[in-house]
């Protein structure tokens, strides 16, 4: 089952530059161990204590998978999942 | 250091006035590689807090497909404080995603929201944790063609 993930940035570190990388798994959370089977490092980056870090947001089809069951959102062939850190900061 | 021209430079002024005493935030895009700031969207503070800023993560999204679409990149991304000084916390530096940006920070206190005051405008580079100053060029209009460097100075 392929999915499209795009990468930010700052994370192409972990794919050798490219934008999109190609992923699998029925769930968010298989979609990440699969992607660190290849590009390793990058599950750290996304998870903190199995959970997903709170300023990295992950979209399945445009969602915010907060809203959507977070890592147990589930994923079907041809979906795109898009990785972006959040843009945050403040004088706290 | 980081060219802009005036009338962005006084959007991101204006838009730090308007939504004191809560921290403003945007991006100014550009195209990819050029390191000019032409296209000015001011976001909104999801946290609308004095302390605190973050982009909607809707709006997140729609901004970078957007700028997907137009082969476009985030050359400033821009925030307010809003009772420090116009430098990155380390809230600032430990969320900086952004290593080919230009982090501008503006400061609002001090009775800086009233329009006609003085009011610090200050960039920065913020790559895997370290902050480096530089300098601020502003210009009345980018030169078509040029590189940032052979831009009209004020």
């Amino acid at each position: 089952m392929a999915i499209e993930v795009r990468i930010p940035t700052i994370l192409r570190t972990y794919t050798g530059g490219e934008r999109a990388v190609e992923a699998k798994g029925d769930t968010v959370a298989e979609l990440i161990d699969d992607l660190e089977s290849r590009h390793d490092g990058i599950q750290e980056r996304l998870l903190e204590n199995g959970e997903a870090r709170r300023f990295v947001n992950i979209y399945v089809n445009d969602e915010d998978i907060r809203f959507t069951g977070g890592l147990q959102t589930a994923l079907s062939d041809g979906d795109t999942v898009v990785i972006l850190p959040a843009v945050a900061g403040g004088a706290r | 250091m980081l060219t802009i021209d005036r009338e962005t430079h006084d959007a991101i002024v204006a838009h730090a006035r308007r939504d004191h005493p809560d921290e403003a935030c945007g991006v100014v895009a550009g195209p990819i590689g050029s390191d000019r700031p032409e296209r000015f969207i001011p976001m909104l503070n999801a946290a609308m807090s004095p302390t605190f800023y973050e982009f909607d993560s809707g709006d997140l999204l729609k901004l970078y497909r957007e700028m997907d679409d137009n082969d476009e990149e985030p050359v400033v991304i821009y925030h307010s404080h809003t009772s420090t000084e116009a430098y990155p916390s380390r809230t600032d530096v430990a969320l900086a995603a952004e290593p080919g940006a230009h982090y501008v920070l503006v400061s609002t206190r001090d009775g800086a929201h009233e329009e006609g005051a003085p009011i610090d405008f200050r960039s920065f580079r913020i790559v895997d944790g370290e902050v480096t100053e530089e300098e601020v060029r502003v210009v009345e209009r980018y030169t078509t063609g040029s590189t940032p460097d052979e831009k009209a100075e004020v």
